[in-house]
């Protein structure tokens, strides 16, 4: 039998120190459901979509209440829109209506793949796509929408980058009356991966299969617990603290994901592994980083915590689970992050200093909001440095960023529930419109043609 | 299947004798229990197979979980699994 000690350690994981299963979320593959007209199309999707997902929200509960962890999400990902809408230009919104609907009936929190891939070049049809962006996050609820404009194979494709800043402004301005919310179902990616099941970033990949679960995993209070109680430790005692502890949240992650699949009859999935902090106090990755040693998070010191932190979840995982994917590591999403929050406001952490630590983290800049009347381009250069340490390093880097309209720095915006609060951040008044307005691609590095 | 079931909370007479009497009353076996009490601070757990029970898991939970709010302790049953896969290599 398992000793007392370790049943009391899994026990307290879950009672004080918020250990979750941050979501299961279902891949749906839609290619069967494309038709002649976008009505059937669109039609199609919701039928498969509330028949394979139908028992995913009483699954979850189920699983829940026996292995006695909770699971906060339940999510569905679905092949990227922008290839099952192709042959309906300017009719986009008509399939995202029916995934948003398709997800309310079933349950689910959110559904996400609402995504282009554009990262060698925009298709007209794709151009389309992204420009439908904006009204179908005003005028649905739990659809989340993503692009990925560039890869370490292929470069950066910075027409694209010069669009989706215009539509990032646009999605803000259309739901001015929610301080922005749209933009926060939106992300940016470079080196998108496949089986992602975090939003607002997940899709379902073309080479991935029929029915997939993917579960995420969290547990940022626990980590910081166990460096906590070492408070002597050298740093690479802590790495070793924190291999530790990762691989045992990600083997629930593995039990998890291997049950709900069996009994959803869909494919197992990957497990991320993912520290996702939430804004409840001792949820927060800001903290692990403050218990490592730093003052606040985001002074100097903050990008070596940071990297040890990431490596360290990424060595845990891999060692607990025979599929470790998605994003697997640590996230930084500053409103979610109680610690990053409370560093912000302080005026610690900053926009350049969350860029450097996402050269090591496993995704990029977060839930940030900055001034309403930051312009276009600047967005749009915000998401080429980005992308540009994605594709130099290799790496997934995201940019989910959010203008608020007419708020300012000293202004903060309330986004609720997992999204939190997030005081707005000061972006630099100097123009980079020049550079984003020459478009073109910007050619891949050298190695990036590994063959 | 085979369940965890703990029982944590202020010590008192009689927590073992309640617990013992409803899982017999349901049939289900205890197969291994240990207990401690630190500073007034009870905590029990035991190792039951619910191969025979009378009742099924979910439904255990909630009267386990009833009784020990009428007791005022803390009682909970999760499938051994979770503890196996978290600390077992």
């Amino acid at each position: 039998m398992i000793n007392k000690s370790e049943i009391l350690e899994t026990i307290n994981m879950v009672q004080n120190e918020h250990f979750d299963v941050r979501t299961i979320t279902m891949g749906i593959s839609l290619f069967g459901c494309i038709a002649s007209t976008v009505e059937e199309t669109a039609q199609n999707c919701y039928n498969l979509i509330t028949t394979r997902a139908k028992d995913i929200v009483k699954v979850a509960k189920d699983l829940s209440n026996e292995f006695g962890v909770p699971i906060v999400n339940k999510r569905i990902s679905v092949t990227p829109v922008s290839l099952i809408s192709a042959p309906f230009k300017g009719k986009e919104i008509v399939i995202a209506k029916a995934l948003d609907d398709a997800g309310k009936a079933v349950g689910v929190d959110f559904i996400g793949g609402y995504s282009a891939l554009v990262h060698k070049s925009t298709t007209s049809y794709e151009h389309s796509f992204i420009e439908s962006i904006p009204e179908v996050l005003s005028s649905t609820d739990i659809l989340c929408s993503s692009v990925n404009i560039g890869t370490t194979r292929s470069g950066i494709n910075l027409d694209a980058i010069s669009q989706i800043g215009k539509i990032i402004k646009k999605t803000t301005e259309l739901t001015k009356d929610r301080d922005g919310f749209g933009a926060a179902k939106f992300v940016v990616f470079c080196n998108a991966v496949e089986d992602n099941p975090f939003m607002a970033g997940a899709f379902h990949g073309v080479g991935e299969g029929e029915c997939v679960i993917n579960v995420g995993v969290s547990g940022p209070g626990v980590v910081y617990r166990a460096v906590k109680e070492a408070p002597n430790a050298n740093i690479t005692e802590i790495s070793e603290i924190i291999k530790k502890t990762a691989f045992k949240i990600t083997r629930v992650g593995q039990l998890i994901a291997n049950e709900a699949a069996k009994r959803l009859n869909a494919e197992s999935g990957i497990v991320d592994l993912s520290l996702a902090p939430t804004p409840a106090i001792g949820d927060s990755v800001g903290r692990i980083l403050e218990e490592m040693g730093l003052e606040t998070v985001g002074t100097h010191g903050t990008t070596a915590c940071l990297a040890i932190l990431n490596d360290s979840v990424k060595k845990g995982g891999v060692m607990a689970s025979s599929k470790v994917g998605g994003l697997s590591g640590a996230f930084i999403p500053v409103s979610e992050d109680e610690g990053m929050i409370s560093a912000t406001e302080k005026g610690v952490l900053t926009l350049s200093k969350l860029e450097a630590m996402t050269a090591v983290c496993s995704v990029g800049i977060d839930m940030v909001a900055v001034p309403g009347d930051t312009p276009a381009s600047t967005i749009s250069a915000i998401i080429a440095d980005e992308a540009a340490i994605g594709m130099v390093n290799n790496k997934t880097t995201a940019v989910r960023i959010i203008p608020v309209p007419n708020k300012t720095v000293g202004d903060s915006v309330e986004f609720g529930g997992l999204l939190g609060t997030a005081p707005i951040m000061p972006v630099k008044s100097a123009s980079a419109e020049k550079f984003i307005a020459r478009g073109g691609i910007i050619p891949a590095p050298i190695h990036g043609n590994k063959n | 299947m085979k369940a965890i079931l703990t029982v944590l909370g202020k010590d008192k007479a009689g927590i073992i004798a309640t617990v013992a009497t409803i899982l017999a009353q349901n049939n289900i076996n205890i197969e291994d229990i240990s207990q401690t009490v630190m500073q007034g601070y009870f905590t029990m757990i035991m190792l039951v197979n619910l191969e025979n029970s009378k009742i099924g898991f979910g439904e255990l939970q909630e009267v386990v979980a009833k009784k020990g709010e009428e007791i005022g302790v803390k009682i909970m049953v999760q499938h051994e699994d979770i503890f196996n896969s978290m600390h077992r290599v």
